[in-house]
C-alpha cells in the first residue's frame, strides 16, 4: 500500500533527495566552487526526470488516498516544468559566473521550488496544494534576492515575499472556508458538494478567495503589482526562471482546482476567471508601451500572456484546458529564447536593460537580431509564427464556449501589445543610430537557446512538435 | 442564507465589540485627554539625562538568525509532542514518517553549522 504510493511519487522524492545531497555534499566540500558543477547535475537530473515521466508515466494513478494525483495532466505539467527549469539553468550558469553569484544555493533551491512546482500539478487536495505552493515560493522568495549587496534586488525578495505571504493567507482562508463547507479538504469530495446552481455561499467564498490567491501567483491583474518590480529587481537568469517555470505550475493548478474540485460549478467560476482575464490582458498591453526597460516590459508582456492563459480555462471545457496548456507550452518556449537574448545584452561587462540600447541592433548582429524579430512577432501574435496559433486556441475555445466578447477583447488588446513588441522591432531594424552600442556576446549557449528558440517559432507551425495531442490527452484526464 | 448568518451570529458580535472597545480605546484619546505639547514634554524620556542617539538602530542580521532558527526547532518540538503522546497508536509508517522529517531536518542543521550561522564572532 505505501510501497506503491512511494512508487507514485518517486520523481519528486529523488528530486527533494537529490537537493539536499547536493546542499550536504557542497556546504561540506568545496562550497561555491561546486556552483558550475551543480547547475549542470541539476539540469540533467531535470532532463532525465522529464524523460522519465513522459516516457513512463500511464494511466491515473492516485497515492496516498488521493491527495496526490499522478494523471496524463500532471505529467505534461510536469514535463513542461522540468524541461523549461533546465534550459534556465544551463542559460544562466554563464550570467551568475560572471556577476559573482553562482552560490551552489541557486541551483539548490532552483530544484526545490521544482519539487513544490510538481507537488503543486498533482494535488488532489487542499493541503498538498498548499504544501507544494509554500515549497515553491519560499524557494523563489530566497532567490529573486539571490544578489544580496543589491538594494533593487533585496527589496525584490523582500515585495514578493510580503505579497507572496498576503496571497498565501487569502488562499489558506479560501481553503478554510471550503472545508467549512464541503467537510473535506479532498477535490473529489469537494466537488460532490459544489453543484451547478446550488452551491452555497459558503463555498463560493472559498472559491473566490482560493481564486484570487491563485491569481497572485500568475500574477493576473488586479493581483499582479509585484511582477514588474520583483521582474525588475532579481538579477536576470532568476527573471527568466519566474517567467517561466512557475508560471506554468501556477496555471496548471488552477486548472486543476477549479476543474478537479469545482468542476461541477462551472458558471460560478467562469465569470471570475473571465474578468481576470480581460483586465489582464488590457493592463498588460496598455502598461508596457511606457515601459523602457526590458525587464519590466517582459513583466507586463507576461501579465497580458496570463490574460490570455486564463480565458482558455475561463471557457471552462476540454478544449478550454488544452487551448491554456498548448498556450502555456509555446509561452515558456518563447520566453526562454527571448531571455537568452535578454542575458546576452551586455556593455563593457555591465547587463543592459535599456531597450534604446538596441537602436541599429540589426546593422551589427543581423542572426541575432532575426531571431529576436521572429520572437518579438511570435509574442506578438503575428500570423505566421507559433505565438499566433497558441492565441488562435484559447480565441477559438473562448468562442466555442459562448464568450464572444471575450475572444474579441482578446483580439483587441493583442493589437494593442503589438505596438510595444513591434516597437523594439523598429529600434533593432529602423533605430538612430546610438551613442553606444552592445557588446558582441560570446556565448554559444545563450546563443543556441535564442536560436533554438527561435526556429521553434517558425518550424513548430507544421504540427507543434505534437504537443496539441498531449495536451489534448492531459486536459481530457482533468475535465470529465 | 439566514442559518449562515445565525451561525457566524457569535463571530460578528465578537467582532463588533472587538472593533467598538479599539475604537473607544484610541477616541477616548482623542477627546478626554488634555493636550498640552511643549518641546521638553515630546522629547524622549531617558532616565533623567538627555537621549544618547536614535531610537531606531541597526540590529546584528545574527539576532533574527538564532530567532529563526529558534522558530524551526521550536517548531520541531511542537510536532514531535503529539507523536510521542500517540506513539503506541501509529504505525510503523507514522514513526518512519518522523524519521523522515526529523532527517530532513538534520540535513538543513548540518548545513547551517557548516556555512557557520552559529558562530557568533
Amino acid at each position: 500500500m505505501i510501497q506503491a504510493d512511494l512508487n507514485i511519487i518517486m520523481p519528486e522524492i529523488i528530486l527533494s533527495l537529490f537537493a539536499i545531497g547536493a546542499l550536504l555534499g557542497a556546504v561540506y566540500t568545496s562550497k561555491d566552487k561546486m556552483g558550475p558543477m551543480l547547475v549542470w547535475a541539476t539540469a540533467g537530473v531535470f532532463l532525465a526526470l522529464a524523460l522519465w515521466i513522459g516516457v513512463n508515466g500511464q494511466g491515473t494513478n492516485p497515492a496516498f488516498g488521493g491527495m496526490f494525483v499522478d494523471d496524463a495532466f500532471s505529467r505534461f505539467a510536469k514535463v513542461a516544468i522540468l524541461l523549461s527549469s533546465a534550459a534556465v539553468l544551463v542559460m544562466s550558469q554563464e550570467y551568475m559566473q560572471r556577476k559573482g553569484l553562482l552560490r551552489f544555493e541557486y541551483p539548490v533551491l532552483v530544484a526545490l521550488s521544482v519539487v513544490g512546482m510538481m507537488v503543486m500539478v498533482s494535488a488532489g487536495d487542499l493541503m498538498t496544494l498548499y504544501m507544494g505552493l509554500e515549497l515553491q515560493s519560499l524557494a523563489l522568495y530566497v532567490v529573486a534576492s539571490l544578489r544580496r549587496d543589491s538594494a533593487r534586488s533585496t527589496e525584490a525578495g523582500l515585495k514578493y515575499f510580503v505579497l507572496g505571504a498576503l496571497s498565501s493567507g487569502l488562499l489558506l482562508y479560501g481553503a478554510s472556508l471550503t472545508y467549512g463547507f464541503a467537510g473535506t479538504t479532498l477535490f473529489s469530495g469537494i466537488i460532490q458538494t459544489a453543484t451547478e446552481g446550488h452551491t452555497s455561499i459558503g463555498l463560493l467564498f472559498g472559491l473566490v478567495f482560493i481564486i484570487a490567491g491563485l491569481a497572485f501567483k500568475v500574477s493576473a491583474v488586479p493581483f499582479h503589482m509585484w511582477t514588474p518590480d520583483v521582474y525588475e529587481g532579481s538579477p536576470t537568469p532568476v527573471t527568466a526562471f519566474f517567467a517561466t517555470a512557475p508560471k506554468i505550475a501556477a496555471m496548471a493548478l488552477f486548472a486543476r482546482v477549479l476543474h478537479d474540485a469545482f468542476g461541477s460549478a462551472v458558471s460560478d467560476w467562469s465569470q471570475i476567471i473571465a474578468l481576470l482575464s480581460v483586465v489582464s490582458m488590457f493592463l498588460g498591453a496598455f502598461a508596457a508601451i511606457g515601459q523602457t526597460n526590458i525587464k519590466r516590459l517582459m513583466a507586463f508582456s507576461s501579465i497580458a500572456h496570463m490574460g490570455y492563459a486564463l480565458m482558455g480555462l475561463a471557457a471552462g471545457t476540454v478544449l478550454g484546458v488544452q487551448a491554456m496548456l498548448v498556450y502555456m507550452a509555446i509561452y515558456v518556449t518563447m520566453n526562454i529564447g527571448t531571455f537568452a537574448f535578454i542575458l546576452s545584452m551586455q556593455k563593457d561587462g555591465q547587463a543592459v536593460t535599456d531597450i534604446g540600447s538596441l537602436n541599429q541592433y540589426a546593422k551589427r548582429e543581423p542572426g541575432k537580431a532575426l531571431a529576436m524579430l521572429i520572437l518579438l512577432f511570435s509574442m506578438a501574435g503575428v500570423p505566421p509564427m507559433v505565438g499566433f496559433f497558441g492565441k488562435f486556441y484559447v480565441l477559438r475555445a473562448a468562442y466555442d464556449a459562448g464568450l464572444a466578447w471575450l475572444a474579441i477583447a482578446g483580439v483587441i488588446a493583442s493589437v494593442i501589445g503589438a505596438y510595444y513588441y513591434l516597437r523594439i522591432v523598429f529600434y533593432m531594424y529602423f533605430g538612430e543610430v546610438p551613442d553606444e552600442t552592445l557588446d558582441k556576446s560570446h556565448s554559444p549557449v545563450l546563443w543556441g537557446f535564442l536560436m533554438a528558440s527561435a526556429a521553434i517559432m517558425v518550424l513548430g507551425l507544421v504540427n507543434l512538435f505534437g504537443i496539441e495531442g498531449a495536451a489534448a490527452a492531459a486536459a481530457a484526464t482533468l475535465v470529465n | 442564507m439566514d442559518d449562515i448568518a445565525r451561525e457566524y451570529l457569535p463571530i460578528i458580535i465578537f467582532l463588533a465589540v472587538a472593533i467598538g472597545l479599539g475604537l473607544v480605546l484610541i477616541l477616548a484619546a482623542i477627546v478626554l485627554a488634555v493636550r498640552n505639547p511643549d518641546p521638553e514634554k515630546v522629547s524622549a524620556y531617558e532616565c533623567g539625562f538627555n537621549a544618547f542617539d536614535d531610537a531606531r538602530m541597526k540590529f546584528d542580521v545574527r539576532f533574527y538568525l538564532v530567532s529563526i532558527l529558534f522558530i524551526i526547532f521550536d517548531l520541531e518540538i511542537a510536532f514531535l509532542f503529539p507523536w510521542a503522546v500517540a506513539f503506541k497508536d501509529i504505525s510503523m509508517v507514522g514513526f518512519w514518517s518522523m524519521m523522515v522529517f526529523l532527517a530532513v531536518l538534520t540535513a538543513g542543521f548540518a548545513y547551517e553549522w557548516k556555512k557557520g550561522a552559529l558562530e557568533w564572532e
